[in-house]
């Protein structure tokens, strides 16, 4: 073993020298490591000038102590800021090589959609809802005293001969697929206190073939509101504003006579649609009037007491101008791209 | 209801300038909805003619064109072709001049034709747009007509005039009449209102014999409760129709057929009573209406001999039956071409045996259709008379005294009514100036005492019944624009019910989840019954529009298929499907329904409504899902993944979160799917036991090849109602452990076919309170596992709520898990 190299400012400035230029030189982690070996090491020069200080005169010790531990100091530093130098160089490269193509990244999840007129049933239901209404229900395979009988439509009834109603076998047992949902009207009245508000959503079944305006099965909205003192400006005043709430501001109520064996007085309805495609319009949109006495009599009720109206539209029709569709089978075929287009949102 | 607007313009004043629009318009005010418009396109210069001279002029073609010169009331007569030859010089007849359009449109002009130049043309009726009549031109004397030459021909034929259609409401049988609609026009609009029904009548002198002999009244109403019969002798039959009245039918919509029946047609459309016109001789002694005995047969105007119902209303005389009552006539008493003493009756028959019959035998005719609704039982005489009286001015004939009335119409039952309930149902502060003149304008008797008035209304009007009606009537008159609009408020709710909020989140799970909501037919085959459900019992309509899909639906699956195969045909491959719907299950034997309809207008008592919930069968919800194709595409860097089980499962899953339900999935078999592919769903009734809430699985192959499906179709459905019903309806929350947790894996060996969920199912509950989760990572078999064995290696997790676990513990419980499973299914632990 050769003598140690004593402690002088020359050498501990060469080991420095030299240390500061490895460190500087390393150009990525295994290079700095090794610069960290050979300049910081055990081994390294300075840390064998620093182990001959235990040999120094005592009075040289404070002296050449801090010019050594200085020195040491310096070449620490260096490799702390070389290696945050690789690092930061390093992660950059890495971010570079990891870059995709944002527009290409493969996709874990697929698109649905609900249907629309299941959406504008729901968007119906929560204004009456929001209303204080309850949203009743009722069997699509009826009973034929709940779907004309107790409606006001009696056996012979001209009205009861037009509708094109689904009879059940056998037919002398009396069951038929609803022609429409009023029947909740009375099975809402049957069942609940009064004063009744309530809203029928459903599906409804007519003797229609398919084709671009009917569908043999379909859908519908009632309301019926029995309390004391309603009338047909009450009626009015839930119609304008569930239009507004479907069309828009702007939109208006126009009543006109008619007939129903279930109102009395009957209106046909018309919604002004203030922002339809192709210009403001009116458009027919359901049937209402005043609960006919007889209804209210088939629940039971005093008519003396009790009044009120009831109104029904079609979601196919709604959902047809209100959407601006035209051909009324893409609601029912089932094709994915038609409740698509729509996905979560009517 | 058509409506020509001269006709109209006869009976109650019109605007100068009257248009189409301006009829609808008023019309609909008054609750008359809009159907359509009816007006000639021909356009003029049209005018009457006269044939001064014609050559005859044989062609190359084989034919003979007339080279006519006709006078048109110019200076100089006009050189026209014409290929008819049924008229003589100096006969009138309608010429369109170069510059007319004809309907069709085909617009004349001057033509070079057959080497000369035709000026015009000589029309036949069907090229007026007259009639069906074109085996030669229209001689005007042929409609009794000696016009001055040049005369305009659009007016004098009625070309000129219009009608508007509109769609008459059930209760509003009056206004299937002119007279009606004029009345209706005059409430809309206040013009002045002639009644047509108002004229001079003669009494009959009641000779005929006319017995109304109705042994079986339906709803014990007599089929006729008024007949008058009178007679008119010598009619002229050579006499036409005169243009104005034909005109007038045909925008009625009826067709001139001869002088006789165009005047019974029109005085119906005119005062809404149909008439019957017999032909007197041919008449075998007097009328007996009565009704048909079974079987009995009659040979109706229309040739078709029909088996009456005991329920069939009937005209006979001695020979037997000559007519059905309001419906049709019989053969043989028709007026025919040699008839010329007519016998008109004007009769009033129950609406509800007339709809009956006509429905019965598919015979809607104008007579029915007006009967059905109601027609006015005081009009009858009127429009006897009124038939007479055409008859003797157009026809030539002789009112005859012969003829008799029968009159037994109930008088309008008066209807007591508040004053104030007009105002009380309609929200509008009516005057009792406006309740009471609305009243008297409709025609109504008014009493008025105090508060209270006495309302007697038109004999026209059997739909005003009660209040409401009358009230109707105001709000209509004074007009339904007048209701304000007032938001009523309901009393506070309590939102959707807890299954409305749980099928509306079960549907938007499953489409946020990829699947797209269908709505299917609920209408399903007979094979398809029976490929999901061997003889189960379903529902079958007794008029399906397709009578190979008469049953109504049990499940929802047969819908998902039909629509994934619209999909698949339109090209796209990869479909997420899911319905929620109800489906229609019938039980037991019984057969659905009742023998027996409740009246209306009256509360059945609970018994009676008890038997009606009874005898509708069972429709419940379901949600069903179907995948097919692939549940993740080809994409860069990734493989397509092909939808299958996975897919039907994870809806399970899906369904689990959205209700609060948890449905296991054990193994299971279906007719219709996969037999190793298929599993039942369970939910744990909390008992010990458990409910099957639904399937899971893939179509069995061969139907999916049957269907023209692709080999792999993943299914589930689910009883929706079960669900919400197990489902928790709020979450008992439990601490959250937050010491450290010590994981651990665990191998066991076990029979191949053991499924490893019963396994974990053993593990779980061995292992206790300390393992916070378990999962299934790893299924080997292979080397190291012995033949028909299988390695299955659950990830745990164990956590304390006290303490920091040491691994002592968790190995422990881990032990325990294994111990149990070694128990339950033999599993032994792999080290």
């Amino acid at each position: 073993m050769s003598d140690p190299t004593p402690i002088t400012e020359k050498a501990v400035s060469a080991a420095v020298d030299a240390a500061l230029a490895a460190i500087s030189t390393a150009g990525d982690s295994a290079a700095l490591k090794a610069a960290r070996t050979a300049h910081a090491g055990e081994a390294s020069p300075l840390a064998k000038l620093n182990a001959t200080l235990r040999d120094v005169p005592a009075d040289q010790k404070a002296a050449l102590g801090k010019l050594v531990g200085e020195a040491r100091g310096r070449v620490t530093q260096a490799l702390v800021a070389q290696e945050a130098t690789i690092l930061a160089a390093e992660e950059t490269a890495r971010l570079e090589s990891e870059t995709v193509d944002v527009t290409a990244v493969p996709s874990r999840w697929r698109a649905g959609a609900r249907h629309p007129l299941s959406l504008l049933m729901e968007q119906m239901s929560d204004l009456f809802i929001s209303m204080g209404w309850e949203i009743g229900e009722g069997p699509e395979l009826e009973h034929e005293w709940y779907n004309f009988d107790a409606l006001n439509f009696d056996e012979d009834h001209p009205a009861r001969a037009m509708q094109d109603t689904f009879y059940v076998e056998p037919v002398e047992r009396h069951l038929v697929m609803r022609t429409h949902t009023s029947p909740v009207q009375i099975r809402s009245l049957l069942t609940r206190e009064l004063p009744v508000y309530v809203a029928a959503v459903g599906r409804v079944f007519r003797t229609d073939e398919l084709d671009a305006t009917h569908t043999p099965v379909f859908h519908q909205i009632e309301g019926l509101a029995i309390d004391e003192g309603l009338t047909m400006a009450h009626l009015r005043g839930t119609l304008e504003h569930m239009a507004r709430s479907l069309f828009g501001e702007g939109a208006q109520i126009r009543l006109r006579p008619n007939y129903f064996p279930f109102t009395e007085p009957s209106a046909e309805m018309d919604v002004w649609q203030p922002n339809a495609k192709g210009g403001a319009r009116w458009v027919e949109w359901g049937g209402c009037g005043m609960v006919n006495r007889n209804v209210l009599r088939s629940a039971g009720i005093d008519p003396e007491v009790y009044q009120g109206f009831a109104f029904g539209m079609g979601i196919e029709r709604t959902l047809q101008f209100r959407n601006d569709m035209n051909d009324m089978r893409d609601m029912v075929e089932g094709d994915i791209r038609f409740s698509q287009q729509f996905g979560m949102v009517v | 209801m058509r409506i020509p607007i001269s006709w109209l313009g006869e009976w109650v004043d019109l605007p100068d300038d009257v248009t189409l629009e301006h009829l609808h318009a008023a019309l609909v005010r008054v609750g008359l909805e809009e159907e359509d418009v009816h007006a000639s396109e021909i356009q003029g210069p049209v005018v009457v003619g006269q044939v001064l001279e014609f050559v005859d002029e044989p062609q190359n073609n084989g034919k003979t064109i007339r080279w006519c010169q006709v006078d048109v009331g110019e200076a100089e007569p006009r050189g026209i072709v014409c290929g008819a030859h049924n008229f003589l010089a100096g006969d009138k007849v309608v010429v369109t001049l170069p510059g007319s359009v004809l309907p069709g449109p085909f617009p004349i002009a001057a033509r070079k034709t057959y080497g000369h130049v035709s000026d015009g043309m000589i029309a036949s009726q069907r090229e007026l747009g007259l009639g069906d009549e074109h085996d030669g031109i229209l001689r005007l004397t042929e409609l009794g007509l000696d016009p001055e030459v040049g005369t305009d021909a659009i007016a004098l034929l009625g070309l000129d005039d219009a009608a508007v259609e509109v769609n008459v409401t059930p209760d509003r049988g009056y206004a299937f009449s002119i007279r009606g609609i004029a009345r209706e026009y005059s409430h809309s609009t206040g013009a002045a209102f002639r009644d047509p029904a108002e004229l001079a009548i003669a009494e009959p002198d009641g000779a005929f014999p006319v017995v109304v002999d109705d042994t079986a009244p339906i709803r014990d109403r007599q089929g006729a409760s008024v007949f008058v019969t009178r007679t008119v002798r010598g009619v002229d039959r050579s006499r036409p129709t005169p243009p104005w009245m034909v005109s007038r039918l045909r925008l009625a919509g009826v067709r001139s057929i001869s002088l006789p029946v165009d005047i019974t047609n029109y005085v119906m459309f005119e005062l809404g009573q149909p008439i019957h016109g017999y032909d007197l001789q041919r008449l075998r002694g007097g009328i007996t209406v009565r009704r048909a005995a079974k079987g009995e047969r009659l040979t109706t105007l229309d040739g078709q001999t029909r088996t009456l119902s005991p329920e069939d209303l009937l005209i006979t005389d001695e020979s037997g039956p000559i007519g059905l009552a309001g419906v049709m006539g019989g053969a043989t008493t028709e007026i025919e071409d040699d008839t010329t003493d007519i016998l008109i009756e004007a009769a009033n028959f129950d609406p509800v045996s007339i709809a009956r019959t006509a429905r019965r035998h598919k015979l809607p005719s104008e007579a029915s259709k007006r009967f059905e609704r109601g027609v006015d039982p005081a009009v009858a005489r009127a429009a006897a008379q009124r038939v007479v009286d055409l008859l003797v001015e157009l026809g030539g004939g002789t009112a005859d005294p012969l003829g008799s009335v029968l009159d037994a119409a109930p008088a309008p039952e008066p209807i007591v009514m508040p004053l104030g309930l007009p105002t009380s149902l309609v929200g509008v502060e009516y005057t009792r100036e406006q309740v009471v003149g609305t009243l008297e304008l409709i025609g109504a008797g008014v009493e008025v005492d105090g508060d209270v008035a006495t309302v007697t209304p038109p004999t026209w009007r059997p739909d005003l019944i009660d209040g409401p009606t009358l009230v109707e009537e105001i709000a209509r008159i004074v007009g339904y624009h007048e209701i304000p609009s007032i938001l009523p408020v309901a009393p506070p709710g309590r939102g959707l019910t807890r299954a409305q909020a749980a099928r509306r989140r079960v549907a938007q799970t499953l489409a946020a989840a990829g699947a797209t909501e269908v709505l299917s037919y609920p209408f399903v085959s007979e094979a398809t019954i029976e490929r999901f459900e061997p003889g189960a019992a379903a529902v079958r309509l007794a008029n399906a529009l397709d009578p190979q899909a008469a049953l109504l639906r049990r499940t929802l699956l047969p819908g998902l298929l039909d629509t994934a195969r619209r999909n698949l045909s339109r090209g796209l491959t990869d479909l997420a499907l899911f319905e929620v719907g109800t489906v229609f299950r019938p039980e037991g034997s019984a057969a659905p329904g009742t023998d027996f309809i409740p009246l209306g207008a009256e509360r059945p008592d609970d018994v009676t409504l008890a038997r009606l919930a009874d005898g509708i069968p069972p429709q419940g919800w379901r949600v069903a899902v179907l995948f097919l194709g692939d549940a993740l595409p080809k994409q860069p860097g990734a493989a397509a993944v092909p939808a299958g089980l996975t897919e039907a499962l994870d809806a399970v899953r899906q369904l689990n979160l959205a209700l609060a339900v948890h449905a296991e999935p054990v193994a299971s078999t279906h007719p219709a799917m996969h037999p190793g592919r298929t599993a039942q769903l369970r939910v744990a009734d909390g008992a010990g036991g458990h409910r099957v809430v639904g399937i899971a699985g893939e179509l069995l192959p061969s139907i999916a090849a049957e269907l023209d499906l692709p080999r792999v179709v993943a299914l589930a459905e689910l009883d929706l109602d079960a669900l919400i019903e197990l489902g928790a309806a709020e979450i008992a929350a439990t601490p959250i452990g937050t010491l450290p947790a010590a994981t651990q894996d665990l191998s066991l060996v076990v029979p191949a076919e053991t499924p490893a969920g019963e396994v974990l199912a053993a593990v779980r509950e061995g292992a206790g309170e300390l393992l916070e989760h378990a999962r299934l990572v790893d299924d080997y078999r292979g080397q190291g596992v012995p033949e028909g064995s299988k390695s299955l290696t659950f990830a745990l997790r164990f956590r304390a709520f006290d303490r920091t676990l040491t691994a002592a513990e968790a190995t422990e419980a881990k032990l325990a898990g294994a111990a149990l499973a070694a128990e339950r299914v033999g599993a032994t632990v792999r080290e």
